[in-house]
């Protein structure tokens, strides 16, 4: 009896100090909110939300609900992570492996990269490339095509639209060849383990994911054309480009300065994981007669990747809640769309606040499984 | 012993219910907000983040502006003092959580007074010091001279968490005109965007456009469009269920429009002392016991007139002086075609 209440007590004291702490906090806004008369509730949610927002994945306008501008804001802040964190790692790992390198100038150019981006302040960063370097873009009617097609001016780059037919069909043809991949992978580990025999298996999968999807279009039925913007006049100085694909310049500057500030700190990472394995690695890998190719693949990073992937969850957790400062640029994303625009026009700031912690909570906590579930995928399995 | 708690606890019962009694009559006299504000020795002022005209501040951090004379006339009348303020700058997204959460007293912020910010959210509009609209904003070079001549796929710059938002959705969804709204938090923000090409139209309230404009790169090129799509009248805010302290807020503002009304200046008030009109008197304190109702002295208005001036004064000194609107339009007078028109201060 004793003893399970000193083990049970400290756990006891904190969840009380836990419930206590929190009742005081609800206790405490319920009694200011009633006595400044606000009401509570997320009814809102479900009235219609009267603003218009710039930029948009599903179909939204000021008609559609609060929910649905909630919708728009978490789906252009995933956005804007996934690209983000896909583009840092690739500039991370490249910069990482490059700081290794024993050749003098690209050790030092990545060197400095790093030291540069990491230490000024993102917010800054943000600034530098919407206010100083996209301003100096050119005004629509005096951009210059890129590859003819292309258009980079102030008001955003204009790409050309795909126009598909029978789109599924090439979706298909892509879904296939990546399970033939896969097969063809799992068939070449079992040669290799059984028989000892190699084969080219990236070439083959590359082979593949041109080639299905080719005959698609041979004998699928698929078809694809672009509609190339075209520059309209709206009055005397004023011009936009019409139809095609328009990325506008806050998605282009807030990409571009969430992936050169995280790449940063995912190529110090990187370093860190491959110089964390052993030179006797390295040598012993070589002197059984492994090509240098096959000691990186085979030896090395398997070994560093376990030291790379927990920290650089946390980069990419990083982005994901920096992505948050679009707001200073008026990219549309959650804080801006839902915890600015909607918040004012309903005056709901715990329940929108609230709602908006609870889903960079759960954002984080996914990427959290996801990583660590990929971590325990490579973490040395003791047989 | 327990016999004694319960009496003990019904005497604790019986002294707070005195108590609050207590407490509740003397609420109705003096406020706490007032209370708190004497005892702090400054009023706490909700300002724009820089809208020349409205409240803007100096090199020097002084503040200057319509909406700030409201504040310095509320320091002058409960404090004796108009310069006894502290401002806080807040963008359009902070203002009314500040307010709410009782950071500051005033909210004196180019704020439209619409019925759902009045009913809903714990505010109370205590009066209108500026009858503006919006407007839209381009560049003379392109041509536009009205809003008809606006064409599908137009991009606006605007603030976010104002109503300009709405208004503008209103707008270009009535005429079927597809637009893409560019939304800032700051305003030095859609004034960069804007200036810098990024948008063909600029709009928010005219007042605020012709404010803004004098900070763009050469303000010449740019043009404000004669339509006005929104009534937009902009005033004073405080929390609700403060009474009291609603009330002084909405008679300081009322006092500088009345002072301007019978010819009342910072230069002539205590002249006026000796006015034959019993109205004059009753401004500036010689006659009557006006201050009292609030828990105030007799010379609150008197305070607010020499130090701040009228409305008229204020308007002169920030506004057009300034060359942001020369002309003041609706926010004239009522006797001078004007739509200004106060209760009597009686």
């Amino acid at each position: 009896m004793n003893f399970k209440l000193k083990d049970l007590g400290p756990q006891l004291i904190t969840v009380i100090a836990v419930v206590l702490i929190f009742g005081f906090f609800t206790y405490n806004a319920q009694i200011n909110m009633e006595n400044r008369g606000i009401d509570f509730g997320y009814g809102f949610l479900s009235q219609e939300s009267s603003f218009d927002v710039q930029f948009s994945l599903i179909e939204y306008d000021g008609s559609h609900s609060y929910f649905r501008a909630y919708l728009v804001g978490l789906l252009n802040t995933i956005l804007v992570s996934v690209i983000g964190i896909i583009i840092a790692t690739i500039i991370g790992v490249i910069v990482g492996v490059a700081r290794l390198s024993p050749n003098y100038l690209i050790n030092k150019f990545a060197a400095y990269y790093v030291e540069f981006f990491r230490n000024i302040p993102l917010l800054l960063q943000i600034f530098f490339w919407y206010f100083a370097a996209l301003r100096a873009l050119p005004l629509p009617q005096d951009a210059e095509a890129i590859f003819g097609v292309f258009f980079l001016t102030i008001k955003g780059l204009y790409v050309p639209a795909f126009i598909w037919e029978n789109f599924n069909i090439f979706l298909y043809s892509i879904v296939a060849s990546i399970i033939a991949i896969i097969v063809i992978r799992i068939q070449a580990k079992k040669l290799q383990e059984t028989q000892g025999k190699q084969i080219p298996v990236f070439f083959i999968s590359i082979g593949l994911i041109l080639i299905l999807p080719l005959l698609s279009f041979l004998i699928g039925g698929v078809s694809l054309s672009f509609e190339i913007p075209k520059l309209k006049q709206l009055a005397a100085t004023s011009f936009v480009y019409d139809g095609g694909l328009s990325l506008p310049p806050e998605l282009i500057a807030l990409t571009l300065s969430l992936s050169l500030y995280t790449a940063t700190f995912i190529a110090e990472c990187v370093r860190a994981g491959i110089q964390g394995v052993g030179k006797g690695q390295k040598e012993a890998a070589a002197s059984i007669g492994l090509t240098p190719n096959q000691v990186l693949k085979l030896v090395i990073m398997p070994q560093a990747l376990r030291i790379i992937i927990p920290p650089t969850t946390n980069q990419y957790l990083n982005l994901t809640k920096n992505s948050s400062l679009a707001a200073a640029i008026a990219y549309p994303d959650l804080v801006l769309v839902f915890a600015g625009t909607a918040l004012m026009q309903t005056g709901k700031a715990i329940e929108i606040v609230s709602i908006t912690m609870f889903t960079y909570l759960s954002l984080s906590i996914s990427i959290s499984i996801l990583m660590n579930w990929y971590n325990k995928k490579i973490a040395i399995q003791e047989k | 012993m327990f016999k004694y708690l319960k009496q003990l606890t019904s005497l604790v019962a019986m002294v707070a219910v005195l108590f609050t009694f207590t407490t509740e009559s003397m609420a109705a006299k003096k406020s706490k907000t007032l209370k708190n504000t004497q005892k702090k020795g400054f009023v706490r002022c909700g300002v724009s983040q820089g809208l020349p005209g409205f409240s803007n501040a100096d090199a020097a951090g002084n503040w200057t502006g319509v909406d700030v004379d409201v504040c310095r006339a509320v320091a002058a009348a409960v404090l004796g003092d108009a310069n006894k303020v502290k401002f806080t700058p807040l963008s359009a997204k902070e203002r009314f959580t500040a307010l709410t959460s009782g950071e500051i007293d005033i909210l004196s912020r180019n704020t439209t007074w619409t019925l759902s910010r009045d009913a809903d959210i714990g505010l109370t509009f205590v009066g209108v010091n500026f009858y503006d609209g919006q407007g839209f904003m381009v560049r003379k070079s392109s041509g536009i001279t009205s809003v008809n001549q606006f064409k599908n796929g137009i991009s606006a710059c605007t603030n976010i968490g104002t109503t300009t938002e709405l208004n503008m959705r209103d707008f270009f969804n009535s005429r079927g005109i597809s637009y893409e709204p560019v939304a800032f938090e700051k305003a030095d923000e859609v004034v960069a965007a804007y200036d810098s090409g990024r948008c063909d139209t600029y709009t928010t309230d005219k007042s605020g456009l012709a404010a803004q404009r004098t900070k763009m790169s050469n303000p010449d090129e740019h043009i404000v469009l004669p339509e006005t799509i929104s009534k937009e009248p902009l005033g004073p805010v405080v929390r609700q269920g403060d009474s009291v302290w609603e009330d002084i807020v909405r008679w300081s503002l009322n006092a500088m429009i009345e002072a301007e009304e019978y010819g009342i200046t910072s230069a002539n008030a205590d002249s006026m002392k000796t006015s034959d009109n019993p109205a004059i008197k009753r401004l500036v304190g010689a006659e009557g016991e006006l201050g009292a109702a609030f828990g105030l002295d007799n010379e609150w208005s008197l305070r607010i007139i020499k130090q701040v001036g009228n409305y008229g004064e204020s308007y002169k000194r920030n506004i057009a002086d300034t060359g942001i609107l020369p002309d003041r339009g609706p926010n004239q007078l009522w006797t001078k075609g004007g739509i200004l028109y106060v209760p009597p201060a009686r």
